[in-house]
């Protein structure tokens, strides 16, 4: 399949921009396709959308090993269809009672029973073989030039780069106005994010992979590498990128509401390159630092909040704070908890909670835990929520160290 | 159990003069006559399939263009996990259930099931269950959405919903042990003199074995929902890791029931397609022997498989060959039967009657299931499908083109014996070409779907998936639109047509067929006796 040359346009889902309109033989091809089918079907909107078909070209030698195995074992599937059915078709064309075809009555033959038995047997010991090669390599994790911990949160990745001492999240870029269709949809629509995981080509990333609240699954497809994350357990996995470019998966577990919104983007640069990125992020890092004993003004907290609380809590309660009654989110607009004691607020968001009743992680409640957020972060999205849309709550300016002091 | 399996001879008056019994509903309330009851699961069988249908249609409307239309993500989830439940536990197995009522007495020329309260009663308990189930989409935060594997921790989020989803599987759980049990004494003890095991019709070979292993596995699945009840509610740890619990036991515990329950839905299908391709090929079953031995093999297997259904869980490498070897082993039996059904058309005389048509397919098509099932039984090649539009291909191919089609098949081919009618062959073709094509339009591209990278259950998707969607979405309107053909040619068949004599198919051989049709509210007071 690989060798026809179809998946030479790229799909999109795969690597970078330029790749995104079919080019070439594979995509001359395939727009043919998409003429006929438009011909045959008259759908609105063929012109501009694609028949993506086939695996994303792989950028590691894992991916590219499963694209192997699967192209052998799909043949081997063909030839056997092939065989039984046009048996089958053999057998409905001449031996129909409408060409005068008389029964036999034989019911029993136990020679093409052995045969038939053992040769499918020996037919997948020789898939099994290629197989466990495979499943050998996916499992060697060791060596790794770096490692890199990617947690999995209702619903967005946070990326811990272990052996650099910072992490950050990475969250939908997609707008909601894209997704309701009042604005036009981006090429990389709901495959696209604010932060990407960066990482440099030809380095064994080793991958520990866990979750916050509810099992997800980090998956890129390019990679070959797809893992659960599990709450409360690490599993490991390894890829080495053998392209520069960007690769697109998406969470690939059904973890609730916003399961489709949390794609996962790779970005692979060179060693330079990487290297330039890492001080760069270093850097800024440092700059903005939480000063834990920092005294923040309410414009600095309502500014930052309002971004806090766009990026996570607004899936949820929307923008305009008034809530989604259909999953049990209150409108935050005159809401108690928001008006009355800071305190209290900074509780549910520290520990989530259902019904009024406190929980805690990871079990999570209907309102999840928000605790692994900075306590700037939490400390602005509380005095966003106090200052915005109405809102003039008693206690309007909460500081980080507030938050601190609530954090068990 | 001797004493029922002594005096069979000795139960004339169970028939004679018991044709009437109480008209109106309370005939359907009270009865416990196998005919009535099986007819009535028949129906909830197809009820069940509409309101599934209905689910699905929505989630495909949804899924025509990229961006949110129809329903909100939640409620998407929604339809996801209801639409699963109720084609399995509301449309497959009932179905499966039905035609065991009515057809396994009269293959083995039984007065009845063996328990005929405890029939009524089976029967009885899976409309509450249905209604709990769907109540859940009219009660605060709605019907869980977790699609119906029911994963926590998140269905331990979920609201009242879950709740009543788990107290309806309970519910359907009891009725199917109960069912189960019914079948598998009827079967044991209630055969005609000189009908030995290995003479028994192969459908209720495939039935005795899918009883067994409904037994072995729904109180593993009520035992799964129990804990989950019990961490909801009631404090404990099991799957909540910071309690000394694992999320992923729920899985295992979940797929120990999940993957027999699989076979549980197609081995039915196998008997049921066991006695039509012989009928329509004039030529008796190939292989007899080795059938009931696959049968029996496929039965062991799905007892050791279920962790393919966790393949990216993070399995070790040994755990993981183990599974891979072991589903890939279950390719052999499969493979058996789907060549001696070959050989039982080959240098046979071949009509191509609704029933052996929608037999041809769901040959043509289950084992093009078979061989995606086979792909995603390689572990490596499974960590790209996992959760992917190409696993609900897979199993679509061989749940709705291999369990419903054979379902399908079986209405047509016994549809004279239940009505006196003959069904119009026009319209049931016309049901039969719509099926298989729009199936094929419905579900083929979704294979690519999942080969490009589309994750299941998900609302919206990138736009390079928009073209096999619409297709997709076109096919699925087209399926569905063609199961009113089928409706329509039920009823007609129930309300007139062609007297059917005593046995339509000149190629049929069991009992069913020495009884006058439609068969006599009470049949075989004397039980037959077989060669």
């Amino acid at each position: 399949m690989r060798r026809a040359g179809m998946d030479q346009g790229g799909t999109g889902l795969a690597a970078s921009g330029e790749n995104m309109v079919g080019t070439g033989k594979g995509g001359a091809r395939r727009r043919w396709v998409a003429t006929l089918a438009a011909a045959l079907l008259a759908f609105p909107g063929i012109a501009f959308a694609d028949w993506a078909w086939n695996f994303q070209p792989p950028a590691s030698p894992i991916a590219d090993q499963i694209e192997r195995l699967h192209e052998l074992i799909f043949w081997i599937c063909v030839v056997i269809f092939i065989g039984v059915f046009g048996t089958m078709f053999y057998i409905l064309i001449k031996h129909r009672k409408s060409v005068g075809h008389q029964a036999a009555q034989f019911h029993e033959n136990t020679t093409i029973e052995v045969i038939w038995t053992v040769i499918p047997f020996l037919i997948l010991v020789s898939m099994a073989w290629p197989a466990t090669k495979v499943v050998l390599a996916m499992h060697d994790t060791s060596a790794p030039d770096m490692t890199i911990k990617v947690t999995g949160y209702q619903w967005k990745w946070n990326y811990d780069y272990i052996d650099e001492g910072f992490n950050f999240y990475s969250t939908l870029s997609t707008t909601l106005d894209q997704i309701q269709n009042r604005q036009k949809k981006d090429p990389h629509y709901l495959l696209e994010v604010d932060h990407p995981l960066v990482v440099p080509v030809g380095e064994k990333v080793r991958v520990l992979v866990t979750a916050g609240d509810v099992i997800h699954s980090w998956w890129v497809p390019a990679f070959g590498l797809k893992q659960d994350a599990i709450p409360g357990f690490v599993r490991d996995t390894w890829f080495r990128a053998d392209k520069i470019g960007t690769f697109r998966g998406q969470c690939a577990e059904l973890c609730g509401k916003e399961h489709g919104f949390m794609p996962v983007v790779v970005e692979v640069k060179s060693k330079d390159d990487y290297a330039t990125w890492l001080a760069a992020e270093k850097q800024k890092l440092a700059a903005v630092a939480d000063d834990p004993n920092k005294v923040w003004t309410q414009d600095e907290l309502v500014a930052h909040g309002k971004k806090v609380f766009d990026g996570n809590c607004a899936a949820c309660h929307q923008p305009t704070g008034t809530g989604n009654a259909a999953i049990g989110a209150p409108a935050l607009v005159g809401d108690k908890v928001v008006l009355g004691p800071a305190q209290h607020q900074i509780d549910v968001v520290l520990n989530g909670q259902t019904n009024g009743v406190l929980q805690h992680p990871p079990a999570g409640g209907k309102m999840p835990s928000w605790a692994q957020l900075s306590d700037a972060d939490i400390a602005s999205a509380i005095t966003y929520t106090r200052n915005s849309w109405g809102n003039k709550a008693e206690q309007n300016v909460i500081q980080p160290k507030d938050v601190k002091a609530e954090r068990k | 159990m001797s004493s029922i399996t002594q005096p069979i001879g000795g139960h004339a008056d169970v028939a004679g003069g018991h044709e009437h019994h109480p008209s109106g509903i309370m005939r359907w309330i009270t009865t416990t006559n196998h005919k009535d009851i099986g007819t009535m699961y028949l129906w909830f069988s197809f009820t069940m399939f509409i309101v599934g249908g209905v689910f699905a249609l929505t989630i495909r409307s949804e899924l025509f263009e990229p961006g949110m239309q129809i329903v909100t993500p939640e409620r998407f989830n929604q339809l996801i996990t209801l639409h699963g439940l109720v084609m399995i536990f509301g449309a497959l197995m009932p179905g499966a259930v039905g035609f065991a009522n009515w057809m396994i007495p009269l293959q083995i020329g039984a007065p009845d099931m063996a328990f005929a309260r405890m029939n009524n009663l089976s029967f009885w308990l899976l409309p509450p269950a249905a209604i709990m189930l769907l109540l859940g989409l009219f009660v605060p935060g709605g019907a869980p959405e977790t699609g119906w594997t029911l994963y926590p921790p998140l269905s331990i989020q979920q609201g009242m919903g879950m709740d009543l989803t788990i107290f309806a599987i309970h519910i359907m759980g009891a009725s199917s042990i109960m069912g189960s049990i019914n079948i598998i004494t009827t079967i044991l003890n209630l055969r005609a003199p000189g009908m030995t095991l290995m003479k028994m019709p192969l459908f209720c070979w495939s039935w005795l074995i899918t009883a067994y292993l409904l037994i072995a596995v729904m109180p593993v699945l009520a035992g799964a929902v129990t804990m989950l009840l019990t961490d909801r509610h009631f404090g404990t740890s099991f799957f909540n890791a910071a309690g000394g619990g694992d999320p992923v036991l729920f899985q295992h515990v979940f797929w120990f029931f999940g993957h027999p329950e699989v076979y549980i839905i197609i081995l039915p299908a196998f008997g049921l397609i066991s006695e039509v391709i012989p009928t329509f090929s004039r030529k008796p079953l190939f292989g007899y022997a080795s059938m009931v031995y696959a049968l029996c093999a496929i039965a062991i297997l799905s007892f050791l498989v279920w962790a393919h259904h966790m393949f990216t869980v993070g399995l070790p490498a040994a755990g993981i060959l183990f599974y891979m070897y072991a589903t890939m082993m279950i390719a052999v039996p499969t493979g058996v039967k789907v060549f001696n059904w070959l050989a039982t058309m080959w240098r046979g005389s071949i009509t191509l009657e609704a029933p052996m048509l929608f037999a041809l397919g769901f040959l043509f098509l289950f084992t093009t299931g078979g061989f995606t099932g086979l792909i995603v039984a390689i572990q490596p090649i499974d960590v790209q499908f996992q959760d992917t539009y190409y696993v609900v291909a897979h199993f679509h191919y061989v749940m709705v083109a291999g369990t419903l089609f054979a379902f399908f098949a079986a209405t047509y081919y016994w549809l004279p014996k239940w009505t006196g009618h003959m069904y119009n062959e026009t319209v049931a073709k016309w049901h039969f070409w719509g099926s298989f094509i729009f199936f094929n339009v419905a579900f083929f591209p979704m294979h690519f779907l999942g080969l490009a990278g589309m994750p299941r259950r998900i609302p919206d998707y990138a736009q390079q998936f928009t073209n096999w969607n619409q297709v997709s979405t076109v096919g699925a309107f087209g399926f569905g639109l063609s199961q009113l053909i089928f409706l329509y040619a039920v009823v007609s068949c129930i309300r007139g047509g062609k007297p059917a004599p005593a046995k339509p198919w000149d190629g049929a051989t069991s009992l069913e067929w020495t009884l006058p049709s439609p068969a006599p509210y009470h049949s075989f007071p004397t039980p037959p006796v077989v060669q």
